[in-house]
């Protein structure tokens, strides 16, 4: 069941908000103590607001998971860490939380994710493990995980996840659901607990292209509370979404079909863009000559934002506070110590190493140089096509493997889905069909989309043309 | 460049970190790896190429200075760990004189 389809049946009478609450409540108790995709949720608190919810809004009555770094008004944001596990309630709204009430939407459960969203399969998360509804032994996939697992367990309608290299997409490619990272600035980060500010941004977890334009109608737009916000009008995402892809060109980075890609991935892919030039699209060959720079540009950016950013988890105003300290610094010191587990202490360590006096240059100014490089990349194809076709992810699901996983391996799997963060282009993956992969019989595969800055309703339209397809 | 390496315990101490013995253990060659990946970026010619510290060349824009409402000092203090007099309380920062 989607949104969109939900929403008919509230306006037709058929249901109501509090029957889709009492409903989604029967199956996170009857699967999710399997999948382990919500941290916690208030079902009182959500039913009290159902009660007096305005259905003619445009998401009324409808429950929206919220991953667990977003901060809802007196709900619990542990940011999957115990920094923030016990004691903490958020004092206030983000302004996506803020503008889903307006719009009718009833937050409802905090989901699982890696901690402060570091990680690319939610095995970070210092507080539950949370497993692939398609296969219990795999990864759903990070950071988004627990919003992702649950949209694909039908224990969420929807969901809002964070997106810094890829943590919307990767999951919901791995769980075989619609996740969309909007442009940079196209939707406020107020609210977010901040990971690398120059590459966050929000978006929806879905079960279809037409329910993540819903919601991106919602949340997107100028927020005073969000310097990097932008005025850009609004555009209306639905009116165009069922146009189609007749007479658009679609790109295809050669950098982006090489080596190192599972067969089965190949195939689907390919046979998602076979489909969409069958409808009418013409596909061309272009290339991204910087892509193998992306992953080393965007491990010196992301953990030097991350360092900086996350010097405000000190033990003083909020979260974990050592007991007994010898003073301010030792407070400090073991504080972060306990607080934090070691993919955060590696990036902050990283991180606090690249602007470190005397590598500045080497590392952080030059990155943010070849960052620039990368996003030439992208003007230069947009110039060519309307939009760009990849993989989400070199192979599906992997499994369960907790610290035997070597940090550098876990970061190359994010290949295709840095750049986009770094260039500050919207993208989508959209599920493509299933794969066998290493013993599993079908594994989700997701189709990644890209569009120009700001080129949302013409992402939404062809991943709207590969849904149908799919 | 030679072969990257971090001294993790002086780094972890500007980033006022305590990290045990078995956690720089671990971390030493996890990060001297990466950063050694990091180092593919030294191939390429960068001389002239601006840097771009966001994607979006939006800079510094303000708000209109209007006074609106903070939040209440009671939603501000629920999270501290220690308080005092409506105010959070910390170690002594000033020593005896």
């Amino acid at each position: 069941m989607t949104l969109s389809s939900l929403r008919q049946q509230l306006l037709a009478g058929q249901t109501t908000s509090a029957a889709i609450l009492s409903g989604l409540a029967g199956e996170i108790a009857a699967r999710d103590g399997r999948t382990g995709a919500y941290l916690s949720h208030d079902l009182e608190s959500a039913m009290a607001e159902a009660e007096n919810v305005d259905l003619s809004l445009p998401l009324g009555g409808i429950p929206i998971a919220i991953k667990d770094n977003i901060n809802v008004l007196g709900q619990p944001c542990t940011c999957g860490s115990r920094f923030l596990a016990e004691n903490y309630r958020s004092p206030y709204d983000a302004t996506v939380i803020r503008k889903l009430r307006a719009a009718g939407a009833i937050p409802f459960g905090r989901m699982n994710l890696d901690e402060f969203a570091m990680g690319s399969s939610t095995e970070n998360s210092a507080l539950q493990t949370t497993r692939n509804p398609h296969d219990p032994e795999r990864i759903p996939g990070g950071s988004s995980g627990g919003p992702a697992a649950a949209v694909a367990d039908f224990t969420a309608i929807a969901a809002l996840g964070s997106d810094t290299g890829g943590s919307i997409r990767q999951p919901a490619s791995h769980c075989g659901v619609v996740g969309l990272k909007p442009s940079y600035g196209r939707v406020s980060r107020y609210g977010l607990v901040a990971f690398a500010s120059s590459l966050d941004q929000v978006g929806p977890l879905t079960r279809s292209v037409e329910d993540a334009a819903r919601i991106l109608q919602v949340i997107a737009g100028l927020d005073p509370l969000d310097s990097t916000s932008l005025e850009a009008p609004v555009p209306d995402y639905l009116s165009g979404l069922n146009d189609g892809v007749k007479g658009l060109r679609l790109g295809l980075p050669k950098e982006y079909f090489g080596e190192g890609i599972a067969p089965g991935v190949r195939r689907q892919v390919e046979a998602a863009v076979q489909a969409l030039a069958a409808q009418g699209a013409e596909v061309v060959d272009i290339s991204l000559p910087h892509t193998e720079y992306a992953v080393a540009t965007y491990y010196v950016i992301a953990p030097a934002e991350a360092s900086s950013n996350l010097s405000r988890f000190d033990g003083i105003r909020y979260g974990q506070r050592a007991a007994n300290p010898a003073d301010i610094p030792d407070l400090y010191k073991r504080s972060r110590e306990i607080g934090f587990g070691p993919e955060v202490k590696r990036r902050i360590i990283l991180g606090t190493y690249v602007l470190s006096s005397g590598y500045y240059d080497a590392y952080y100014s030059r990155a943010q140089k070849v960052r620039s490089l990368i996003r030439r990349d992208f003007e230069a194809a947009f110039t060519r096509v309307d939009a760009i076709l990849s993989p989400v992810a070199p192979s599906p699901a992997r499994k369960l493997g907790g610290a035997s996983i070597d940090p550098l391996d876990e970061y190359l799997s994010d290949i295709f889905t840095l750049a986009p963060n770094l260039a500050g282009i919207c993208a989508i993956s959209v599920p493509c069909g299933v794969s066998a992969f290493d013993g599993a019989a079908a594994l989700p595969v997701g189709l990644q989309i890209l569009a120009p800055h700001l080129g949302e309703a013409m992402l939404l339209r062809i991943a709207r043309a590969a849904e149908s397809h799919e | 460049m030679s072969q990257p390496h971090i001294d993790v315990r002086y780094v972890a101490n500007l980033a006022r970190l305590e990290l045990s013995d078995e956690e720089i253990a671990t971390f030493q060659p996890q990060l001297d790896a990466i950063l050694g990946h990091v180092e593919t970026l030294s191939q390429l010619d960068v001389d002239g190429i601006e840097a771009s510290a966001h994607a979006v060349p939006v800079f510094g824009r303000m708000r209109a200075d209007e006074p609106h409402t903070s939040l209440p000092l009671s939603a501000v203090l629920q999270n501290a760990p220690d308080q005092s007099q409506g105010q959070i309380r910390v170690p002594k920062v000033v020593a005896d004189a």
